[in-house]
């Protein structure tokens, strides 16, 4: 084996190790949103290309609203769904369009585009 | 002048009698006001500050406790008060809660700091009964900041009659739920004006704003502008990116395209069109291409990936490599190695935008079932107040109102009709084609089309709980379920995007370790391939867009499906339980049978009988009766009417003695039958209900009655059975009726003389054979059933579409929809599995023969182009396969 060859085969080997690792085994941020005043639990959403933040610790018992905020026109973000809950929204464009729901058992339920391109989840405590 | 807050008589000021109370003066018409207001001052200023009709407010006391009038719509007996008393006492913070029955008012007395009015009317809906509310949907303008929302929330929240209120900036809209008896539109509409901000109503637009009549009818649409926005940029990105990619195409094969010698590979002229190719891909890329850098990024600071991740990065290490071979084709060690790949770049770029253009349009189509039916909300209505017919917005239509409706205008809400009589078009609610005959004591449903006559009904239901804002209610959430097949897509989704780089990178080692000469070119187009081919999109996509087609499908047919977990169950069944009464038959008993003996008429039979059950309030004396006027029989006042319990009845008709009853009532008066004994039995034997008539001492015949099977539930059944499909029927019925209604509609199998409490076991018993059941029933005595079953199917009736125990609901009352929704369940689930198949296929293949897996044997090696032009067109061909479903007829 060439020198190069060898070379190419210890980085791409390692390269591949790494998206693994980032994507699969790394820690995620999560973000963890308290109750406000009226007991609504309440977090704004950047939608661009993905969720920000997308995974979002809550308490059980409580509601819980979230407010996307889309911030593009491409088609993919354009619903989000919380098939857990039953619930769904069409995200204006530029707007804030919150989803509400309370859960009420402990757990990790995911939300997703229409097309289950983009991910994110919500923790429930 | 002021005003008597108890009698609201104008008083003189200064007022001979007044009184103090929290520092403001009330001044009173006679001392028997002024004691009155004493007793419950409070119930008298709440009146006060809505009659004088200022900017009402809650009335919060110095102890900071806040005053509440709520009217309760369907309180019917006193009990149900105590009831709404005690759920509301529940709640943190009450001081006092009083429901009064005959007022259908509830009084509670809060500390707003512990609990909120929404609280409050939520526990009233878990009592059961419901408050009065309407929701107000309102633009607003002239508001330029976060500030402005709070405060017109804050007024409306503090004004009395407002339950909530919610003001959107970014919509420029209100949506307000409120209490129609407390507080008015104008006031709502006042109150924000007070502030500085001008309403107009969503729909109808603000004068100062020029809009077309046309415009302001059809509400747009802001999601479908923004799709509409998104569908024409990536067109001009792909026709951008298209018109670049036709030089590239040229210049990066000069041999192949036969170019002059000067433009070959190694000249200068070459290389110089090269590095200003390697320019002008940077527009394609951060222009045409800049979704896919914006996406990537956004996932990248997710740690998560999806399509735009692997296009980026494919366009990306292409146009790397290009710019450096066109730029500095000295450092690669052999001249072939310093190849470009810009044409790579462009067409890849423009043929996903292009694929995403039409998806775009192709997903408009799958979503316009739900379109519709918001598009079928009525926008005005024509109600009586204070004796004068005025149109009022929809939304302001109060319960128990008197709507009037015209011939061709929609009926608004739902309701009770109680004058008047029409033909209603209810296809787009039922899926019924065929115009209903309506008259008074029936039900109307909102949204449906009045054809012929004219009429007035009272609304019973409002808002949001009319039956077109329960079914969309019901779609939107089924389309928002999870197909448990989806479950399977969920688990790979998440390993697939990052699985696919990894792929790529390894395929690169393999080809640059072990690929033909020049490894790094070959090593390289593998590379880009592999990223471009893999198509998450179309993963993804596959379950929901179906469900979503298939869902809306069923609404237009009158079918609601719960959920796509229901969707995904009702097509493996096997066994079908039908109950008999209301389900297989009309539920109510109609004529059927008339025998006569010893010369008389069937008409004079019919007359008699009828006319005699005129005095008694049978129901079986109703089916005579309406039998009789279907044959426009006249009927005659029964006289000396006498009903003998477990016999039958007697009276006097026209003069000539009646008898109608049962063999005991023919026994009594030693009445000679003869051959009518048997008529009878046989009559029996089908299932039916005979009743002997005698006039004047003498034997005249037999009238039967019988809950008659519904005209299409034997062809129904048929088609159940060519469903391949066990039907069962059960009932509480004696074995002789059941097999009789069994044997006219071809039911094999029956399970008669089962209480009502036993049908759940009964259903159980079946699934214990190891089948699949569905249960049809009408979803209120049967609902423990429906819930056993695999599948319950509840049979609507009237505007009551919303049945919990049911997974789908058929709006109409017919056992063809049964049939119909298996065939779409079936239809929707082929359609999921041949996308699912499609997607996966298309990966599982297209993936290994990019990353090279067929070279070795074939020698074949898939260009990136064509990757790109796959990729594009996967998930169009998912979303355009669902789409087919819009066609779903049912078949035969």
């Amino acid at each position: 084996m060439a020198i190069d060859q060898i070379i190419i085969t210890i980085a791409g080997l390692a390269l591949a190790g790494f998206v693994a690792w980032f994507f699969w085994f790394s820690e995620k941020k999560a973000t963890r949103i308290q109750a406000g005043q009226s007991g609504m639990q309440e977090a704004f959403i950047t939608v661009k290309g993905g969720y920000t933040p997308d995974v979002i610790v809550v308490q059980a018992g409580k509601p819980v609203r979230l407010n996307f905020h889309r911030e593009e026109t491409a088609a993919c973000s354009e619903q989000v769904l919380f098939p857990d809950f039953k619930k769904q929204a069409t995200l204006t464009p530029f707007k804030t369009i919150p989803i509400e729901f309370t859960p009420e058992k402990a757990g990790e339920y995911n939300f997703q585009c229409g097309m289950g391109m983009l991910h994110g989840k919500v923790i429930v405590e | 002048m002021a005003r008597d807050p108890v009698c609201g008589m104008e008083v003189k000021s200064p007022p001979e009698i007044s009184l103090v109370y929290e520092g403001q003066t009330y001044e009173f018409c006679s001392l028997s006001c002024k004691t009155k207001f004493a007793a419950e001052p409070t119930k008298y200023i709440m009146a006060t500050a809505y009659a004088a009709d200022k900017k009402a407010t809650y009335r919060i006391d110095n102890n900071g406790i806040e005053k509440l009038q709520i009217p309760i719509v369907n309180m019917d007996c006193a009990s149900c008060a105590v009831n709404i008393e005690k759920e509301i006492k529940r709640l943190p913070g009450m001081k006092k809660v009083v429901v009064n029955y005959t007022t259908e008012l509830a009084y509670v007395d809060f500390d707003p700091s512990q609990t909120h009015v929404e609280d409050i009317m939520a526990a009233i809906k878990s009592s059961g009964y419901r408050a009065g509310r309407s929701t107000l949907r309102l633009g607003i303008r002239g508001m330029h900041c976060a500030s402005c929302v709070s405060k017109i929330e804050d007024e409306l929240r503090r004004t009395q009659g407002v339950i909530s209120a919610s003001v959107d900036l970014g919509s420029e809209s209100a949506a307000v739920d409120y209490l129609p008896s407390m507080i008015r539109i104008q006031d709502i509409k006042k109150i924000i004006e007070e502030l500085g901000y001008p309403v107009y109503e969503t729909g109808a637009p603000a004068a100062a704003v020029a809009k077309t009549r046309a415009e302001a009818e059809e509400p747009v649409d802001e999601n479908q502008l923004a799709r509409e926005k998104e569908y024409k940029t990536l067109m001009s990105k792909f026709i951008f990116a298209a018109v670049i990619s036709l030089p590239f195409i040229l210049f990066s094969y000069p041999a192949l395209f036969g170019l002059p010698a000067q433009l070959q590979k190694g000249s200068d002229i070459l290389r110089f069109i090269w590095i200003s190719m390697s320019l002008l891909s940077l527009p394609v890329m951060f222009w045409s291409g800049s979704h896919f850098y914006t996406g990537a990024m956004a996932a990248l600071r997710n740690r998560s990936a999806n399509m735009h991740t692997l296009i980026a990065t494919g366009i990306s290490a292409a146009w790397l490599y290009s710019t450096v071979a066109a730029v500095a084709p000295g450092i690669f060690p052999s001249e072939e190695l310093a190849d470009v790949f810009f044409d790579v770049v462009a067409v890849v770029v423009a043929l996903v935008d292009l694929g995403m253009a039409l998806e775009i349009r192709a997903k408009g189509k799958s979503s316009e079932a739900i379109k519709k039916l918001i598009g079928l909300q009525a926008k005005t209505a024509r109600v009586v107040r204070d004796g004068k017919e005025i149109d009022i917005p929809v939304e302001e239509v109060v319960l128990d109102e008197i709507v009037l409706v015209r011939p061709g205008e929609k009926i608004p809400v739902d309701g009770v009709i109680v004058d008047g009589s029409s033909a209603v078009d209810e296809s787009m609610i039922t899926g019924e084609s065929i115009p209903v005959e309506k008259r008074a004591g029936d039900e109307v449903i909102g949204a449906t089309i009045n054809k012929t006559g004219s009429f007035k009904f009272r609304a019973t239901k409002v808002g949001k709980d009319t039956a077109l804002a329960q079914i969309i209610e019901m779609v939107q959430q089924a389309q928002s379920s999870k197909a448990p097949i989806q479950r399977v897509v969920d688990k790979v989704s998440g390993y697939f995007v990052p699985a696919v780089i990894i792929t790529a990178i390894l395929s690169f080692v393999v080809w640059y370790n072990f690929g033909p000469a020049p490894e790094l070119i070959y090593a390289l187009i593998v590379f880009v391939t592999v990223l471009i081919i893999a198509c998450p999109c179309a993963l993804g996509l596959a379950t929901p867009i179906s469900l979503m087609v298939g869902v809306g499908k069923g609404a237009e047919n009158g079918i609601l499906i719960r959920s796509g977990e229901a969707l995904e169950t009702a097509q493996k069944l096997n066994a079908i339980v039908l109950d008999k009464t209301g389900t297989i038959t009309e539920g109510k008993p109609s004529l059927t049978d008339i025998v006569t003996v010893n010369g008389f008429e069937e008409n004079a039979v019919l007359q008699a009988a009828a006319s005699v059950e005129k005095a008694s309030e049978h129901p079986l004396g109703e089916a005579i009766i309406k039998g009789a006027e279907d044959r426009s029989i006249s009927l005659r006042d029964p006289k000396s009417f006498n009903a003998i319990p477990g016999h039958g009845v007697e009276a006097s008709v026209n003069g000539n003695w009646v008898i109608l009853g049962n063999l005991k009532m023919m026994k009594k008066y030693e009445i000679a039958l003869g051959g009518l004994e048997q008529r009878s039995q046989q009559l029996a034997d089908e299932g039916k209900t005979p009743m002997y008539v005698a006039i004047n001492g003498k034997a005249a015949g037999i009238v039967a009655v019988a809950d008659t099977v519904k005209p299409d539930s034997k062809e129904a059944i048929a088609r159940l059975k060519k469903l391949e499909l066990e039907v069962v029927m059960i009932t509480g019925d004696n074995q002789r009726t059941a097999n009789a209604i069994a044997r006219q509609v071809g039911i094999d199998r029956v399970l008669s003389e089962v209480l009502p409490e036993d049908k759940a076991f009964n259903v159980q018993k079946l699934q214990q054979e190891g089948k699949m059941v569905a249960m049809v029933g009408d979803g209120i005595n049967d609902a423990p059933a429906l819930a056993q079953a695999d599948i319950g199917l509840a049979i609507g009736t009237g505007t009551d579409v919303a049945i919990e125990a049911s997974d789908i609901t058929l709006i109409k009352g017919s056992l063809k929809g049964v049939v119909l929704a298996i065939q779409l369940s079936r239809s929707t689930m082929k359609n999921i599995r041949e996308n699912l198949f499609g997607a996966f296929f298309y990966n599982g293949l297209g993936i290994p023969v990019a990353a090279g897996l067929l070279y070795p044997i074939f020698g074949v090696l898939l260009s990136p182009l064509i990757a790109g032009a796959a990729m594009a067109f996967s998930s169009v061909t998912v979303v355009s396969n669902a789409n087919r479903l819009r066609r779903f007829k049912p078949g035969v």
